[in-house]
């Protein structure tokens, strides 16, 4: 689960992390009111999108408009915010569609000495929380690794002991900090590390981490996301959780068990378990069609989650066939058929249907399908299917 | 022979009380019962507070331990729910379980992140997964989820990350008369107890395994390490398909492991990384068993 900036920020102030000053708003006077408040010759007006890239992002009804602007009167606060409230950002991760911005996030300015990088991520081969941090701030990171794999600095620690005394000892010296910025890493780190455990992170992103003239460490950004399977202990965070930053489908495939994930093709996909669903785009795609979606409708699909799954599928207009792909394993063929079947007449499905079966029961399955008299094709095998399905588009 | 499973292998079930976990048990009965009549391999389960009780005939114990000294098992099966499976693992290990197959899906990277770590003082046993479908030796004992009748007894060692896609991939090389030593599905979360890599190690080891079939997916670099070692260990046949050519960067893919992340852990990475180290990679989901085959042609050509 991702959260936005302003959110992190206010958890990191919880949890003692040095945060500039802020104040969120939803209005332009209050982004004026905002600036007034802060006291700063100069302030910044932050939109609010869980996507990055919003400093070199642009509105789409003001293409002068950036996502991030600095501003030194409460006047240019009220007319930046004027135009970003209601508009569309684009950024290099939104995609062209953009999303709609209709929180602010209007922060103090600070005396910055220098622009660093951090982040905290799970690394899979050790087992353990790593940190990734460089001297290089506000470059992307992918793009450093690419370039200056020898700017990147790497630390694991154990999150059941925290980040120890040396370790940060060895991050200062690696980012080349001075005596008071030492001092400010000492509290710092070893503090967004214990973060980082304590809230079940999946990433902690701080770029720039900023440190000031007077030698303060600050997080001027902050990007963090939760890891999905242990938010049963951290119930409090449903309320950080913003719809309108999802995929509507996603949020309601999420809602009735399923995994989806919208793509830009054309043919549906109904498949269980996600390694066969990806491998079923895969196909789709080889054979010269554009799979529309991922879904897997796990291991105990029923008629609920079947229909569901349809109605996901076919709410995206761009869909212009599914296949659905099953292999029946302790989930037996003719149970899920059931299900289609069912789900067929309640929702009525009008775009062609190829059904590809295999495993526990299949030869009861596929007679209940030919017998059911529906305008279902089938299929005997992956490559069948796929060229049955792609056939339907041209036909 | 094959690896991890024989016929001294006698299994406990953490979380038999539950429904899937007494569901599961029972098949792996079945098979058990369906192939070594007579001998028995699924022996008991595990939930704490109910130790005396039984259910469907097997006998439930309060720990793990307590179930090893009544029925001498050296295999344990977990269903326990997430919040509270890696204590189930954990406390599996330091009863001295030996191998440990963790079927539950959706644990906190976190807690696996402690569970790493216990295992680390514990060489003794093996975790396989979480998040996996479990493993089979054909014929000889079903430890896990899959539908045993997929599974003809043979010599290709099946490694994979999924669980339907591994079934696929059973049945595309049963099509052929390929069956497998034995079958691992090693999960699909960022942490897992056992690697590619580990199973490639005791497939080469294995004189029953002639040939290695591995599955892989987006996410993470597992298969390009794999890779390396194919390419400097191995000297059986070995194929591969890789999920995920199509998946859009940044979106997780079902599997909590299953996401491409800043650019890397694609497809394609992979698929060079195999190819360059020999391994016939099929194109496609549909050419899994001919891949294996075309691998073995070669191999002995």
């Amino acid at each position: 689960m991702k959260i936005h900036e302003f959110q992190a920020k206010q958890l990191f102030a919880t949890a003692n992390v040095p945060v500039p000053q802020g104040v969120v708003v939803t209005s332009p006077q209050d982004a004026g009111k905002a600036f007034d408040e802060l006291g700063t010759p100069v302030a910044v007006v932050k939109s609010q999108i869980h996507a990055g890239g919003r400093g070199k992002g642009r509105f789409k009804e003001h293409p002068e408009q950036a996502g991030v602007v600095l501003v030194k009167s409460r006047e240019e606060a009220i007319a930046n915010a004027e135009r970003m409230l209601g508009s569309t950002l684009v950024t290099i991760q939104t995609g062209e569609e953009g999303k709609q911005v209709s929180t602010l996030y209007v922060e103090q300015g600070l005396d910055i000495a220098r622009e660093l990088y951090f982040g905290i991520v799970v690394d899979r081969e050790s087992g353990l929380p790593c940190i990734i941090a460089s001297a290089e701030g506000g470059m992307a990171i992918e793009e450093l690794a690419e370039e200056h794999p020898e700017k990147i600095i790497r630390i694991e620690y154990d999150p059941g002991e925290g980040l120890q005394a040396f370790q940060v000892r060895k991050l200062a010296y690696a980012l080349e900090l001075d005596k008071a910025a030492q001092k400010s890493a000492m509290s710092f780190f070893p503090k967004l590390c214990k973060f980082f455990a304590d809230n079940d992170c999946s990433m902690v992103e701080i770029n720039p981490l900023v440190v000031t003239g007077s030698g303060d460490l600050l997080a001027l950004d902050a990007k963090v996301s939760f890891d999905d399977n242990a938010m049963f202990r951290h119930k409090n965070f449903d309320e950080l959780r913003d719809l309108s930053e999802e995929e509507p489908n996603e949020v309601k495939a999420q809602d009735a068990g399923l995994s989806y994930v919208k793509l830009e093709g054309n043919i549906g996909c109904l498949v269980n378990g996600a390694g066969l669903a990806m491998s079923t785009m895969d196909l789709i795609k080889l054979h010269g069609g554009e799979p529309a979606n991922f879904l897997d409708v796990g291991g105990g699909a029923n008629v609920d989650q079947v229909t569901e799954a349809f109605r996901i599928i076919l709410s995206d207009e761009n869909v212009k066939a599914v296949l659905v792909n099953i292999f029946g394993g302790i989930m037996k063929c003719d149970t899920i058929v059931e299900a289609l079947l069912a789900a067929y007449d309640k929702i009525g499905i009008t775009v062609p249907l190829v059904v590809r079966l295999e495993g526990t029961n299949v030869e009861v399955a596929r007679k209940m399908l030919a017998d059911s008299g529906k305008k279902i094709i089938t299929a005997t095998d992956l490559t069948d299917a796929a060229q049955k399905v792609v056939a339907t588009l041209s036909a | 022979m094959a690896i991890l499973v024989d016929k001294n292998t006698k299994i406990i079930t953490q979380g038999i009380t539950g429904r899937a976990g007494l569901f599961h048990s029972q098949k792996c009965r079945e098979y058990a019962t369906e192939h070594r009549p007579g001998e028995s391999v699924l022996v008991g389960g595990v939930t704490p507070g109910k130790g005396g009780e039984e259910v469907d005939g097997f006998p439930v114990y309060d720990s793990v331990a307590k179930a090893i000294s009544e029925t001498g098992a050296n295999t344990s099966l977990i269903f326990v729910p997430p919040p509270f499976c890696a204590d189930a693992i954990m406390e599996a290990a330091d009863a001295g379980i030996e191998l440990i197959v963790a079927i539950t899906e959706g644990i906190p990277v976190l807690d696996m992140v402690r569970v790493k770590k216990f295992l680390a003082t514990k060489p003794n046993s093996r975790l396989i997964g979480p998040n996996c479908p479990g493993i089979i030796t054909p014929g000889v004992a079903k430890i896990g989820i899959m539908p045993g009748y997929i599974h003809q007894p043979g010599s290709v060692g099946l490694i994979s990350k999924s669980g339907t896609l591994t079934y696929e991939a059973a049945w595309q090389l049963g099509n052929i008369d390929l069956g497998q030593s034995t079958a691992v599905g090693i999960g699909g979360d960022p942490i897992i107890g056992t690697t590619f890599i580990d199973l490639l190690e005791m497939f080469e080891n294995d004189p029953e395994t002639k040939s290695i079939l591995m599955i892989g997916e987006i996410g993470g670099d597992a298969e390009i390490q794999a890779a390396e070692y194919i390419q400097s260990n191995v000297t059986k046949p070995v194929a591969a398909f890789i999920a995920g050519k199509t998946a859009p960067p940044g979106k997780r893919m079902g599997h909590a492991g299953a996401i491409i992340s800043g650019g890397s852990g694609t497809a394609e990475e992979k698929i060079n990384a195999l190819e360059k180290a020999g391994v016939e990679v099929a194109a496609s989901p549909a050419d899994m068993g001919s891949a294996m085959k075309r691998a073995i042609e070669k191999h002995n050509s």
